[in-house]
């Protein structure tokens, strides 16, 4: 546990309280896990039999008349901003268990974060282009 | 980043071998971690041979009857041998346990036995418990209230509250849940770890206490309680049968549902 840092005179007890709870809300991140991982399996669902192989084969004026229909529209912005997001917050748990120097997690966060933005915004726009007949 | 390895100074190299005693028909081998922090050396992993015939049924009465018959130098925590005072903590054939409440028996080959997992060690099987006492301190387990005491002197509760306390006051703080648990290891520093946290838990749902929002409040933080990924170790190792995972899950819903 302590081993390999460097010894400090502070008492235990103020290592242990160290900065404080940081009173954000996490409850509200650990619900957003939660909400995000079931509404998943219904839209993985969707994708893999309704949307992918659903579709296996077609060709592209099929499938841009399959996107335009409003809920396969729908369904498929939706997949695509739970799967960002839920995937987003899966990685930075993983970035916050597992690295310790806090410059180098904040930035693997950030970047993270910004990936999910601009990755789950693209899909989105590509949904709309096809939709709207791109 | 985290560590996999164990540091140079800390890895465990073969260790000394005494004889089975002379006569002795019903032999059971013991491995036994050492290390002396005076010594300057990388621990050890000693081998002793004990006679069952003439030992009592639990590790523990066999670390007490090497201690007393082989090597008196070999340093471990008891004090009740009977699961009640949580000293004997130990990693016993992969697994923390209570050397007191853990049968040889159960044990198939050769009994291994380890101090608790990913803390500092002080000696041979001891490890240094100064920061997991100050993270129970920290969480102030004592009951805290503002009204006045009942001039019958007792500050009552229902059965049913009361009730909500069983699966949590009988923990004995011997720390194998959180030292099993994997993400106590990498954050042990922020994250208060399953044994903290059911304690927490104990004062959070006492009907009596008057501190909840205070005690909720200071574990709203994404690391205090929200490290614990329900891998559910410490429910598995809890040698009082005790569910630690249960005990953090209802402490993140009454801390959601306070939230709307």
């Amino acid at each position: 546990m302590s081993s390999g840092k460097s010894p400090t005179m502070r008492s235990a007890l103020g290592v242990a309280r160290g900065r404080g709870s940081a009173k954000t809300g996490a409850a509200d991140h650990w619900f957003a896990e939660r909400i995000g991982g079931i509404a998943l399996v219904p839209l993985a669902l969707w994708f893999v039999f309704g949307a992918v192989i659903g579709n296996a084969g077609v060709d592209h004026a099929t499938f841009q008349a399959w996107m335009a229909q409003p809920l396969n529209a729908t369904l498929m912005i939706l997949f695509i901003v739970a799967a960002f997001h839920h995937g987003a917050l899966g990685a930075i748990v993983v970035q916050e268990d597992y690295i310790h120097a806090p410059a180098v997690k904040h930035v693997t966060v950030l970047l993270t974060k910004l990936f999910a933005i601009a990755g789950g915004l693209f899909c989105t726009i590509c949904v709309l282009t096809l939709a709207f007949g791109g | 980043m985290v560590e996999f390895s164990l540091p140079p100074k800390s890895r465990v190299k073969p260790g000394k071998t005494w004889p089975a005693p002379a006569g002795a028909k019903n032999v059971k081998t013991f491995k036994i971690y050492r290390y002396d922090p005076d010594s300057g050396d990388n621990p050890t992993l000693d081998t002793f041979h004990v006679d069952l015939d003439d030992c009592g049924p639990m590790v523990l009465d066999a670390l007490i009857k090497i201690k007393n018959e082989v090597d008196p130098t070999l340093t471990f925590r008891r004090s009740c041998r009977e699961g009640i005072c949580g000293s004997c903590a130990m990693n016993i054939d992969t697994d923390n346990t209570l050397a007191c409440l853990k049968p040889i028996a159960e044990i198939k080959g050769a009994v291994d036995i380890y101090p608790l997992p990913h803390m500092a060690v002080v000696k041979d099987l001891v490890p240094d418990l100064t920061h997991i006492y100050a993270q129970y301190e920290m969480i102030e387990p004592w009951m805290k209230t503002d009204s006045p005491t009942p001039t019958s002197g007792e500050r009552l509760q229902s059965p049913e509250e009361r009730e909500k306390l069983d699966g949590l006051w009988e923990c004995v703080l011997c720390f194998c849940c959180s030292t099993s648990c994997p993400s106590y290891w990498w954050n042990a520093d922020r994250y208060l770890g399953p044994a903290i946290l059911l304690q927490a838990a104990r004062w959070v749902f006492d009907s009596r206490d008057e501190a909840t929002e205070e005690r909720l409040d200071m574990l709203d933080d994404p690391f205090r309680m929200y490290r614990c990924h329900t891998i559910m170790n410490c429910t598995t190792t809890c040698p009082k049968g005790l569910n630690p995972g249960k005990a953090i899950a209802d402490l993140k819903i009454a801390m959601f549902e306070r939230t709307g």
